[in-house]
């Protein structure tokens, strides 16, 4: 298997933030590829219930 | 006093929104205090320990919102609670909105995405970094309050899928010059260095910046990676992709002593490593560990910065920091200042690792140190608000930040503790730090600067001179300018140095008569 560690060094960073949008745009403003998601938790946080809906995924 | 609180069903809002809402909420006249949360288990178990309890707050969901207010009169929680949807509003009206609201969201968006950045709460942090890891994605995981285990079964899958975890708890890496989380603007360069702490990794790359060098890469690896429950599994790994790494020439890694058995299996490690190694575990003895030519133990981050500049072909220096001439006059002139009451120092501290660093170096030169974060837990404080003789406080400690930002965020905490400090007459010197680049204060000398000419002042009414040392991490390049902050510090009549063990040993100079 390729060492995918040793190339993320290498690679242009492409970035999903997942949470707090001022890590996104410090990255931003170094020109870095990311886009925002404004994580919420799934299934109004119920951990039984989100449990059940990855099973049903 | 009166208490009252309003929950809003299916409103979710990151933490700092909602410190933003918290801070708005409790300048209102009469307000003792007010809590912003999401009704997580843990949040509502905080509330009941400040007295705000009942039957809907343990209904609520984790994806409600749960406002409470402390004031003085019910007319005051009416008008606070009132103003509640107004001061959504207003910060809502600051805050772009994603559309996105899930990984896969947004691996639709970046299919060929290779790391995502988790700043999420740590009792959701497993799913998500799985998921994330079985879509090809290494991880930089900044939440924290992810359990051991599940951190382990993270690292384990990641390393089986040859991706990296970096984290949980993780506040700095440089990849490739590009800055994730709390970084600074560094120059590129053949030094690459791996370390659990973020402020001991922003110290070390701007060390090696300033000092005219560069970083390759800087590969945090969260708090909890050299514990002998995870093993260093990201440690390892990074070790691995810097030997590999074709601009990477010498290697640092900066850390607490690790568990006992993870510290051999490094040392192994280090010693078939095909570059130079410069360790730097803080508070260690590593007297009793022989690492071979190629290793060079060092016990403060500046004597570890000197050892990897040492490796690229500079002369030969002592790796072992002093103080100059100059500045033992200058401690012996500060000292003269003091009225004889005056004996005691407290360290006021943003970054962990500078608390831990500081009470390090006072130690070896035989200066017993208080803290609610000991080296020795011998010393640790009763009461981290009342401090005893001379005492270091990590003010990013979870007693200061539960709800409350990050001193490196936001120097409302500081800002109170110094003034308190300062009206205690046996204190002497204040030793501070502050620590400048991406996501932290945009001015965080400013947001303390009346509060520490303020603190001079008081002392110098009262016929002393209150010392402040103050060290700052950061860059000229960083967006809070270095050279602007440096001068703020000086003109308010501080002595600043330009890393947090040459403020500590200057302290030392201060004491050491006392």
């Amino acid at each position: 298997m390729e060492d995918k560690v040793e190339d993320l060094l290498q690679e242009e960073l492409v970035i999903i933030n997942m949470g707090l949008r001022g890590f996104a745009e410090s990255l931003e403003q170094q020109e870095v590829e990311v886009v925002q998601v404004d994580w919420i938790p799934p299934a109004g946080g119920d951990q039984e219930m989100i449990d059940i809906l990855e099973k049903l995924m | 006093m009166a208490i009252g609180f309003v929950i809003r069903k299916n409103q979710y809002y990151d933490s700092v929104f909602l410190m933003g809402v918290n801070k708005r909420l409790s300048q209102n006249k009469g307000v003792l205090q007010t809590a912003v949360l999401m009704a997580s288990e843990k949040n509502k178990q905080l509330l009941a320990d400040i007295g705000i309890y009942g039957d809907q707050i343990v209904t609520a969901k984790p994806n409600d919102l749960i406002v409470a207010v402390i004031a003085e009169t019910p007319q005051v929680v009416d008008t606070v609670l009132g103003g509640l949807d107004q001061a959504l509003l207003a910060l809502e009206e600051k805050v772009l909105v994603s559309l996105l609201h899930t990984l896969n969201d947004g691996l639709a968006k970046k299919p060929h995405a290779n790391l995502a950045v988790l700043t999420i709460p740590g009792e959701y942090v497993f799913r998500e970094a799985r998921k994330a890891l079985d879509a090809g994605l290494s991880l930089f995981i900044f939440s924290s309050n992810v359990p051991v285990e599940e951190e382990r079964k993270l690292k384990e899958l990641a390393a089986e899928k040859k991706l990296l975890v970096m984290g949980p708890d993780c506040g700095t890496s440089i990849l490739g010059g590009v800055g994730i989380g709390f970084s600074n603007i560094i120059n590129r360069g053949a030094f690459g260095v791996i370390g659990p702490s973020g402020t001991g990794l922003q110290e070390f790359t701007c060390q090696i910046h300033n000092a005219g060098f560069g970083i390759s890469h800087a590969i945090g690896t969260g708090s909890h990676d050299l514990s002998d429950e995870i093993g260093g599994i990201t440690s390892f790994q990074a070790l691995d992709a810097l030997e590999a790494d074709p601009q990477t020439k010498v290697i640092a890694i900066i850390a607490k002593p690790p568990g006992r058995k993870t510290l051999e299996r490094l040392i192994a490690r280090f010693k078939l490593c095909g570059k130079p190694v410069v360790s730097c575990f803080l508070g260690a003895r590593m007297d009793s560990f022989e690492g071979g030519e190629a290793l060079t133990w060092t016990t403060t981050i500046d004597d570890a910065v000197l050892a990897a500049i040492q490796h690229v072909g500079e002369k030969p220096t002592a790796i072992r920091i002093e103080l100059t001439h100059q500045e033992r006059e200058l401690a012996s002139k500060s000292r003269a200042d003091w009225a004889p009451e005056q004996r005691f120092l407290r360290g006021l501290f943003a970054g962990g690792t500078f608390c831990y660093q500081s009470q390090q170096i006072l130690g070896e030169a035989g200066i017993v140190v208080h803290s609610n974060a000991p080296l020795d837990p011998h010393y640790k404080l009763a009461d981290p608000d009342r401090s005893s003789e001379h005492t270091l406080i990590d003010m990013g400690d979870e007693t200061y930040t539960l709800g409350r930002p990050h001193p490196m965020i936001d120097g409302t905490t500081r800002r109170q503790r110094i003034m308190s400090e300062s009206r205690d007459p046996s204190v002497a010197v204040l030793l501070l730090d502050f620590i400048l680049g991406f996501n932290a204060s945009m001015d965080p000398v400013g947001e303390l600067y009346d509060a520490i000419l303020e603190a001079k002042q008081m002392v110098r009414q009262q016929g002393g001179e209150l010392t402040i040392v103050a060290s700052i991490c950061g860059t000229k390049e960083d967006p809070q300018e270095l050279d602007l902050q440096e001068r703020l510090l000086r003109e308010a009549g501080v002595i600043v140095f330009q890393s947090n063990a040459k403020a500590a040993l200057f302290c030392c100079q201060l004491l050491k008569h006392v």
